[in-house]
């Protein structure tokens, strides 16, 4: 097939479940390409000699030759050339900010004027992880021999998961320490199910048990054992313990009954099943739901609330469209769903009863100005322009910062003034010798490429490290 | 999975564990606590660890059964087990030689009195302590108290033992006695923490309350337990569990404790109509 056949074909549209439908239930989404489509997908890479695509790609996924294989249906080829750099496919292929990586720069985009057409590179991804994990075609690697070295994992995030699962490889002995019951970290508690099966997330942690790695749940680091003690049993330890302290707005009543954080909202959602009635953890169903934020974190609790049974789910933000960070995706599937958008609004006051409940908030509208250091243009209050709206239920989804558990048990790292674990860029390494950071816990609340990006940036520079020490004690 | 080693029934309706659970064990103080899930779809719920043995890798739990978890546990045999325990959290108290320390406990408040009040002996100081209940058969622990208290004063609302009255009324009579408070704490039901931390505040006693918010994860993740100290927002998770008593607003915090009133009785219900035990839930507060 030549260039220009392969332009004209249309994106393949991945069926999904109907938005009157799914609000009713916490199933994924969308359904996934049947081999046909993402075959037919597949026809439309162009194979760039360039590759845009995979600059594009914080961990440089070699897109073009796992497309190739698709096209030629050799999908076993295909998922190993993605797993060379992407430990978590089926959950990068999902939740990527696609079309700000490797779909952004893409050739068939670009050729349309529109980001929207270029090639589905994470849906295709995602095809090949579920095929992999639906036909059991898992393959065990090959695993060095044992080094004798132990590795310790603070956090089972996805940076944590990645340091495991490279290490692991390498012949070391790894030990994964979670706080929680569960593993992923916000893969597991964060984002909720009809995103994210969990399904998929216990199935990359059977697999690297099954590789050896061992997961200690309900152990916090800085409690349980302290991190001295960490250090002294372990060769080296990789701090990815995340970026799970919620923000809050700091205005008046904000401790009014039925405002939550959206860790707290989604916590007890997804990782305590309090969508199932059947559970004991209980959770408030509103009737009007006000989110408060324009990210991921911001749909997710809004999506979360239409399918508790609210009657009005409404996004606050307070730029407009176009800055809102969340991935496209995610805000075409709650507008869909009826999620209303309420832009360039900013909260003031949430307001309550006597009793002390959540009846509405005050909402100061904005204008843009000039852009901020973050690029974006900052919004400034339109003076005088205040109102009213009624919500039963507020969620601060404003963002989070770096848990200072482990900075507090461990004075002698560096912050920066997020909060963020300071490290050599290159090798993950803290000023401590031997102690690694990667993930939120180092660039604030960021994404779960990024996360995975620095967990192997880490890994290897662990790998280097504990060969060395190995290559000095043999002398 | 933790094994439960011995149960024992401390009184109506609080049952002493004494749980194996080594790493808590060895690393808690006085004034930490675990948040543990019953089974593996229950809530997760804090509570304080009561007393600690290292050697044998145990740690006490004492729970009252006042809703669906807390009476789910109360079912458990020696030799069942406790799906999760995670701990200790929480910051531990501060322990020094202050001089006279009152220590103040209410209701189930008393089982994470007892470390404390066996701290602040152990570091020295002379401890008086009272004890409130609402009458004698829910007084719990006043022979372990009293192990490591100088002085122990029991009251009754219904004057069914010791003193009839509120322990704010122990706590006035101690002091226009003469007695000299270099430090209180304060552990019990939120309304008589806020009566006796306004009381404090009045005689200029300093006095930490130990805060008993809604929790989830004990991490600072959720935010779910803040409370206001002093005109900030604090997370009593990581933050606390204890404060400065004349600094939290009470109100607040007690308002918060209602938030799923509704929903736990609905569960309550559920599971008494489930498993139809005679437990007594009119005493559950
Ligand atoms: C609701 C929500 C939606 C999101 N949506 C997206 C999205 O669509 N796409 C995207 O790319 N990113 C998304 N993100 C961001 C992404 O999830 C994070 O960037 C990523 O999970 C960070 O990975 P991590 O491994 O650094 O940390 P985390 O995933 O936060 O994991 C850290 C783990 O460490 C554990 N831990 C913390 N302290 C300790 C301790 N002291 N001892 C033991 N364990 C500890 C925690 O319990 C947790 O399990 C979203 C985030 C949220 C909250
Ligand atoms: C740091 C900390 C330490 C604690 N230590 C102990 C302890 O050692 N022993 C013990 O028996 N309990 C302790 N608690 C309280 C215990 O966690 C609650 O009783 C338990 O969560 C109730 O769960 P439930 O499902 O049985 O009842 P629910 O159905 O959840 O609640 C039943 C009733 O108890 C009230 N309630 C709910 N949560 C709390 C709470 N956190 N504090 C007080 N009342 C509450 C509710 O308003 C309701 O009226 C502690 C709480 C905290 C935060
Ligand atoms: S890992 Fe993410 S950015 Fe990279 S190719 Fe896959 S979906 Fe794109
Ligand atoms: S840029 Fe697009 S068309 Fe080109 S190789 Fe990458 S995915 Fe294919
Ligand atoms: S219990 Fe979640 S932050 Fe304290």
């Amino acid at each position: 097939m030549n260039a220009a056949t392969r332009l004209k074909l249309p994106p393949v549209v991945m069926p999904e479940q109907d938005p009157s439908e799914r609000v009713h239930n916490i199933r994924e989404v969308p359904f996934g390409f049947t081999p046909a489509m993402a075959v037919q997908e597949a026809q439309r890479c162009l194979h760039c000699t360039n590759q845009p695509c995979v600059e594009g790609c914080p961990v440089g996924v070699r897109i073009p030759d796992f497309i190739q294989a698709i096209e030629s249906g050799d999908y076993l080829a295909g998922i190993g050339i993605i797993k060379q750099t992407n430990l978590l496919p089926a959950v990068c292929g999902r939740v990527c900010p696609q079309e700000e990586q490797c779909q952004k720069d893409c050739t068939v985009g670009i050729a349309h004027g529109d980001v929207g057409q270029a090639v589905q590179i994470g849906k295709l991804e995602r095809f090949l992880a579920d095929w992999e994990r639906e036909n059991h075609a898992a393959v065990i690697p090959q695993i060095a021999p044992s080094t004798g070295k132990r590795v310790a994992v603070i956090g089972s995030g996805p940076a944590g998961l990645t340091v495991a699962g490279d290490l692991i490889k390498l012949g070391h002995a790894v030990t994964v320490f979670e706080a929680l019951h569960m593993p992923g970290g916000v893969l597991g508690y964060g984002i909720p199910e009809f995103r994210l099966p969990k399904e998929i997330v216990y199935a990359e942690v059977a697999y690297l048990t099954r590789l050896g790695v061992d997961f200690r749940y309900n152990t916090v680091i800085g409690k349980s054992l302290t991190v001295d003690e960490v250090r002294r049993d372990y060769d080296a330890v990789f701090i990815g313990s995340g970026a799970g302290l919620p923000n809050f707005l700091g205005i008046p009543g904000e401790s009014l009954l039925g405002v939550y954080s959206a860790n707290e909202y989604l916590t007890r959602a997804n990782l305590m099943h309090a969508y199932d009635e059947n559970s004991d953890t209980p959770i408030l169903h509103g009737k009007s739901v006000a989110v408060l934020g324009g990210g991921n974190v911001a749909m997710d609790s809004a999506r979360t609330a239409l399918r508790l049974g609210a009657h009005r789910a409404m996004v606050i933000y307070r730029r407009s469209e176009e800055e809102m960070p969340a991935r496209k995706e995610e805000y075409r599937h709650a507008v869909q769903e009826g999620v209303e958008f309420h832009f360039l609004q900013n909260p003031l006051e949430v307001l309550g009863n006597p009793e002390g409940w959540v009846t509405g908030l005050t909402l100061q509208e904005m204008q843009l100005g000039e852009p901020d250091e973050s690029g974006r243009r900052r919004p400034l209050p339109i003076p005088g322009q205040t109102s009213h709206t009624l919500a039963d239920i507020v969620v601060v989804a404003i963002g989070n910062n770096p848990n200072p558990l482990i900075p507090a048990a461990l004075p002698s790292l560096q912050m920066n003034r997020h909060g963020g674990i300071i490290t050599d860029e290159e090798t993950m390494e803290t000023p401590i010798p031997g102690v690694f950071a990667g993930g939120d816990i180092v660039l604030g609340a960021a994404t779960v490429i990024l996360a995975m990006g620095q967990g192997r940036k880490a890994a290897h520079a662990i790998h280097a490290l504990l060969m060395r020490t190995t290559e000095i004690a043999r002398d | 999975m933790n094994t439960i080693c011995t149960r024992e029934e401390l009184g109506r309706n609080v049952v002493r564990y004494v749980v194996d659970a080594p790493l808590v064990a060895t690393h808690r103080k006085p004034g930490q606590f675990v948040i543990v899930r019953v089974t593996d779809h229950g809530e997760r719920i804090p509570l304080t660890i009561a007393d600690a043995n290292p050697e044998m890798g145990t740690i006490s739990l004492i729970v009252q059964s006042v809703g669906k978890t807390t009476r789910e546990m109360a079912m458990l045999k020696s030799g069942d087990t406790i799906h999760d325990i995670v701990g200790p959290l929480g910051r531990p108290t501060h322990i020094e030689q202050f001089g006279c320390v009152l220590c103040v406990g209410g209701g189930i408040g008393i089982a994470p009195l007892y470390p404390i009040a066996k701290g602040m002996k152990e570091a020295h100081n002379h401890v008086i302590t009272v004890l409130g209940a609402r009458t004698h058969d829910l007084l719990i622990l006043e022979d372990d108290l009293r192990t490591v208290s100088d002085d122990l004063i029991v009251t009754t609302d219904d004057g069914s033992y010791g003193a009839k009255g509120l322990v704010t009324d122990a706590i006035r009579s101690l002091v226009n006695g003469g007695t000299h408070i270099d430090q209180a704490v304060v552990i019990g039901p939120p309304l008589m923490m806020k009566f006796t931390s306004l009381l404090t505040n009045e005689l200029g006693i300093p006095t930490i309350a130990s805060l008993n918010p809604i929790m989830i994860d004990g991490t600072g993740m959720c935010g779910g337990c803040r409370v206001t100290v002093g005109g900030e927002m604090k997370f009593a998770c990581v933050d606390g569990p204890e404060f400065d008593a004349h600094k939290v607003d009470w109100d607040s915090m007690i308002r918060r404790l209602g938030t799923y009133r509704t929903a736990e009785q609905v569960a309550a219900e559920r599971y008494n109509h489930e498993c139809r035990i005679g437990l007594d839930a009119a005493e559950a507060r």
